[in-house]
């Protein structure tokens, strides 16, 4: 108990310090996250919209199987990423591992599957009389599906958030791919990780109420745009 | 405008300025002037490579020194793979192959300590004052009596300390993979050797450490140092810079700057002085040209 609460202290401390090393490792976890999400998103949400719109023999399966790679391990995600970018894997030249850049590759793997049938979820929610009626009303296919994107844009947003909440709170893909180097790969699930090993459980709380406070402060912000 | 639009242009500015951020400080690094150190977790946990790092970088400007750390079973890896451009280890038997499979140019011993059996204050198994492979037949023995108070962790994931353990077990004359391994008293832990610790601390159990990575844990836990002499408790630490003729790509100009940083006064006086300030005693002796003890 004693540990949480200085825990707490020192997160507030970190905070209103602005401690350099905090300031820097939140930043880096903040850009290879939201780099990976948005990517991330580009791909899925356009994937999850042609699963959806287009009927097809194995859509069945196919949605079975992205729902399945929900439940893939981290790490799982990192050694195959780690395979391909390890410099004598076949993307071993674009000197990838232990970067950001490697980070975020493996991130995007992780979250496309969540963006992908959360995306088809949201665009089965839609009515079907919507679409029923832009139809009849003469809209063209590319109309009719930009019709129904808008009518779920909520549950995207939503299905993008939790895209996002995978990639920030994971740890498995950041150590194998980022190797935790500090001042370069540090992330903050890395550094709690590392943090813990040492023993040091007050900085570990501290550093996890900072990534829970980005988590909320992100939300609150897509929140806002999400009621009206 | 659309407030999801407004959402939209708010993360990617965020995005933009991170990147910025990031072009600014690191990517922007030539490959030539990286160099990434795959190590053992005792160098690291110890705190010893940070200052070393910080002394290569001010003396090289323009280079940037990666860590990366592991067991010696991974930073291998990493080395043969070509991820890393120099490895620090303490695994002789296995730095050996790795030379002799090409992977690595030369070995180049520049510091060592003990490994150190620690334990229990009240030492349940009275392994005090024993010769290491005596103290590990006491512990299998003890431990298959009691077992709820004789317990031994072991690193169990590969690394130079695990290899070490394994050969002071199979030099018991005990079955490691049959009697050790399959035995109650035996907890495999997988981690580094500070969570090692810390989890035989939890346990009240027994097990093999670098006294380096002890003593820097020495406040958080209440084990005790029991064995901490025998030749098999040696535990040197070497360099191995990764052989660029076998692995495309290494850094072998930087790494074998590093490692004549290591082996010279001022690499090595930072070495045996290490500890003195933050722990109270040194961790590590440094060979100042010595030949490694054997």
């Amino acid at each position: 108990m004693n540990e949480i609460l200085e825990g707490i202290h020192q997160a507030v401390d970190l905070i209103i310090t602005l401690n350099p090393e905090m300031v820097e490792i939140t930043t880096r976890t903040l850009y290879i996250s939201l780099s990976s999400t948005l990517i991330a998103s580009l791909i899925s949400v356009p994937i999850g919209g042609l699963i959806h719109f287009r009927s097809f023999r194995g859509k069945r399966t196919i949605i079975n199987i992205i729902q399945t790679l929900f439940s893939i391990p981290t790490v799982l995600v990192g050694l195959f990423v780690f395979l391909l970018i390890s410099k004598n894997g076949i993307f071993g030249q674009f000197n990838l591992m232990f970067t950001p850049g490697g980070m975020i590759i493996g991130q995007t793997f992780l979250i496309m599957p969540i963006i992908i049938a959360f995306t088809i979820s949201a665009l089965s929610g839609v009515n079907k009389h919507i679409s029923d009626l832009a139809i009849s009303l003469g809209a063209s296919e590319f109309q009719t599906i930009y019709t129904i994107m808008k009518e779920a844009k909520y549950a995207l947003l939503a299905a993008i958030i939790l895209g996002f909440g995978r990639a920030i709170s994971e740890v498995g893909v950041a150590m194998l791919l980022g190797g935790n180097i500090r001042g370069f790969t540090r992330v903050i699930t890395t550094t709690i990780s590392l943090e813990t090993s040492k023993g040091n459980v007050a900085l570990s709380i501290a550093l996890g109420i900072i990534l829970l406070a980005i988590a909320l402060i992100i939300n609150l912000i897509l929140n806002r745009f999400q009621e009206k | 405008m659309n407030r999801v639009t407004i959402a939209g242009i708010l993360l990617i500015a965020v995005l933009l300025i991170g990147i910025g951020v990031y072009t600014y400080q690191g990517t922007a690094i030539p490959e030539d002037k990286v160099l990434v150190v795959a190590t053992t977790t005792s160098l690291e946990d110890t705190g010893l490579l940070n200052d070393l790092e910080a002394a290569f970088e001010e003396k090289y400007p323009g280079v940037d020194l990666r860590v990366v750390s592991g067991g010696t079973g991974i930073a291998l890896e990493y080395g043969k793979k070509g991820d890393a451009d120099i490895i620090l280890v303490h695994d002789k038997t296995r730095e050996e192959e790795f030379i002799k499979d090409g992977y690595g140019t030369k070995r180049n011993p520049f510091a060592y300590n003990y490994f150190w059996i620690v334990g229990p204050k009240n030492d349940p198994a009275g392994i005090k004052g024993l010769d290491p492979t005596d103290a590990f037949k006491k512990i299998a023995n003890e431990g298959s009596k009691i077992p709820d108070q004789v317990k031994f962790v072991s690193r169990g994931d590969n690394s130079g300390t695990n290899s070490r353990e394994i050969k002071i077990w199979n030099k018991t004359g005990l079955n490691y993979n049959g009697t050790v391994r399959n035995a109650t008293w035996y907890i495999e832990s997988g981690k580094g050797m500070g969570e090692t610790l810390v989890l035989a601390n939890e346990k009240q159990a027994y097990t093999l450490s670098d006294s380096g990575t002890f003593l820097a844990f020495q406040g958080n836990i209440t084990l005790v140092p029991l064995i901490t002499t025998g030749k098999s408790l040696l535990n040197v630490y070497s360099a191995i810079p990764v052989n660029p003729e076998k692995v495309k790509g290494a850094n072998i100009n930087l790494a074998n700057k590093f490692v004549e940083f290591l082996l010279s006064k001022e690499g090595q006086d930072i070495i045996a002085n290490y500890g003195k300030q933050k722990y109270g005693q040194t961790l590590f002796t440094a060979l100042y040209g010595q030949p490694e003890p054997t």
